[in-house]
């Protein structure tokens, strides 16, 4: 081994070029799948969305900004935007509503407190194919003998097609709840790690001015000391709804004729019959996927800009 | 919270009215589990009745022999297929972005921060949204219908490689001067001193990556369309947008979907919950 002096005069003179070598030793593969299944993509997109390429992912004639004007003026393109407007106008405030709510149960527990957090996580093991299967087949199969069918005529209703008819829009009751039920621990979690943050003192000061130890400190204490949890659980919501396709696939689509109904097709779903269905349209698909990567980069930046998400230890 | 608890009726009446709550949400956030294991232990006569049962008068617990001689679903390939890509995608993503946070966190380089930047950009962009580039890529390289397709392009996530970098700049650089110090390369430091002193980030990491892997859907979709590369979400998707699909069956094969990621949840919790509370970014 060599003595501590020549190696500090050797690292002296080689330091940093090791150095150099050593940081594209470690980061260098990472780097370049990052480049080859990230950003290539989004480039190559830019390529196609500007030829046209039917059946082919090479693109065969160019058309310029044609492809943007065709999705752009898309009844079905925009009809796909609105679906996830609505979409995320019922998932992002109740999950978010839920998901406080529990975990400022849960926080007080006492004991119980690992039990409870443990269940109310627990659907995060479950992929969003079984829950569809569950939901479609047991709790919304709009047979009497349903779960849901079952407690309507427990409060005297009669049974319904949840899932097979657009009017009136019950699909999105069943679309709603799975995601509610499969992502709310997730969001439960952050709230509870955000509660923990909350320095113990800030209490105490509360209960010697007398505030009541219910609505008050929760209003004026717990909830403005959440406030950076709140906002990247909005802005994860969102950005999750927009890339809502498993539920949607596998609730919506027809059994064996393997045909989606036109009604409740978010974008990604819309994308996918565009490019990956009978037509594999590559030109107008990748199109879609720049608008889209558009949309949902300006609405990060924006979301954050307006919320204050993104500063250091607002999450984590 | 450190409270003092309160005694006396209303205290207790209070207490009573939030174990209610939960415990009333507790059984709702079960059902979903109950219903697997009812259905899939049924005939599919019974669940087609129009009357609610609890529990199969008789317990079918050869739905699951009947599941695997069912020649229109190759379910324990799909198995099979799983097993492979979740494993190799886990050990791959973990090795690689571990290595990438702990180069963005201790090795001084000039344009260290250009790359970070790059990297934190793609968390901007999801995967999802970008499925037909993908898609596009993949199919140029040769690799649609192939467990390279299926594992690489989804392994380099920078939320993982974020939480390895944001974890090593808290790591005590006493432990990696000494190694130093006794002659260790960066590699040697790297390898010996720090990553057997970080199981808990490496056990966290790998256990959201194994989730994410195991219930993928989309990618899954569009780069396997060749039965024999089916993973078992596809598997179980094409099994319940089949003609007719056998219900009970179909349960009983959610039960065996579900179960290696229930096992891993409850032995791994700890670590499950310590990467997700580090960072929000996970989806």
């Amino acid at each position: 081994m060599a003595g501590p002096p020549a190696r500090s005069l050797k690292r002296r003179i080689l330091g940093p070029q090791n150095n150099n070598m050593w940081f594209w030793v470690f980061v260098g593969p990472f780097a370049l799948g990052i480049v080859v299944f990230a950003l290539a993509p989004i480039v190559w997109s830019v390529v196609l969305s500007l030829y046209e390429a039917r059946n082919t992912i090479t693109p065969t004639r160019f058309v310029g900004l044609a492809n943007y004007g065709d999705m752009l003026s898309d009844p079905e393109f925009r009809s796909s935007l609105y679906t996830f407007v609505a979409f995320a106008a019922f998932i992002v405030p109740l999950t978010f509503i839920f998901a406080l709510g529990l975990a400022l149960l849960v926080n007080r527990a006492g004991v119980a407190k690992a039990f409870f957090r443990s269940v109310f996580f627990v659907p995060v093991a479950c992929s969003y194919v079984v829950a569809s299967l569950i939901w479609k087949m047991s709790i919304f199969n709009g047979l009497p003998g349903g779960a849901a069918n079952t407690v309507m005529r427990l409060v005297g209703f009669d049974s319904r097609a949840w899932l097979s008819k657009p009017h009136p829009p019950l699909y999105w009751i069943v679309i709603v709840t799975e995601r509610l039920w499969l992502q709310v621990g997730f969001y439960m979690l952050l709230f509870l790690a955000g509660l923990q943050r909350i320095p113990v003192n800030l209490y105490e000061a509360a209960s010697v001015d007398g505030a009541s130890r219910g609505w008050q400190t929760l209003r004026f204490i717990t909830l403005p000391q959440l406030r950076a949890t709140s906002a990247a659980v909005l802005v994860l919501l969102l950005i999750n709804a927009f890339q809502a396709f498993d539920e949607f696939y596998n609730l919506l689509s027809n059994p064996g004729a393997g045909t989606y109904p036109p009604y409740g097709r978010p974008p990604l779903v819309y994308l996918y019959y565009i490019a990956l269905g009978r037509q594999q349209d590559f030109g107008h698909g990748s199109a879609g996927a720049v608008l889209l990567t558009l949309l949902i980069a300006i609405f990060t930046l924006a979301q954050g800009r307006l919320l204050g998400f993104g500063k250091r230890g607002s999450y984590g | 919270m450190a409270e003092v608890r309160p005694t006396g009726p209303r205290a207790i009446a209070s207490a009573a009215a939030l174990y209610g709550v939960l415990a009333v949400a507790a059984i709702l956030f079960l059902v979903p589990f109950y219903l697997v294991l009812r259905n899939g232990l049924s005939t599919d006569i019974e669940l087609s009745r129009p009357r609610w049962k609890y529990f199969p008068s008789t317990l079918q617990f050869d739905n699951v022999s009947k599941l695997f001689d069912n020649r229109s679903i190759p379910f324990l390939r799909s198995l099979r297929n799983s097993a492979v890509v979740s494993i190799l995608q886990t050990t791959g993503a973990v090795f690689v972005s571990s290595m990438a946070g702990y180069g963005l966190a201790r090795i001084p380089y000039r344009f260290a921060n250009i790359v970070f930047g790059v990297i934190l950009a793609t968390l901007m962009i999801p995967a999802a949204v970008t499925f037909v580039p993908s898609f596009v890529i993949v199919s140029e390289i040769g690799w649609i219908d192939t467990y390279q397709g299926l594992i690489i392009p989804t392994m380099f996530q920078a939320f993982a490689a974020f939480l390895f970098r944001q974890y090593f700049l808290g790591f005590p650089l006493e432990l990696e001067e000494a190694a130093r110090i006794d002659g260790l390369s960066t590699w040697g430091t790297y390898w010996r001193i720090v990553v057997p002193n970080s199981k808990g980030i490496f056990a966290a990491v790998a256990s959201i990556t194994f989730i994410g892997s195991w219930n993928a859907f989309l990618w899954p979709l569009v780069v396997g369309k060749d039965q024999d590369k089916w993973t078992v979400q596809v598997a179980l998707s094409s099994f319940l947008n089949a003609q007719s699909p056998k219900v009970s069956q179909l349960f009983a094969a959610s039960a065996i979907a579900i179960l290696p990621l229930l096992i891993a949840f409850i032995l791994l919790q700890r670590y499950i919950v310590e990467g997700v509370e580090r960072t929000g970014i996970n989806g």
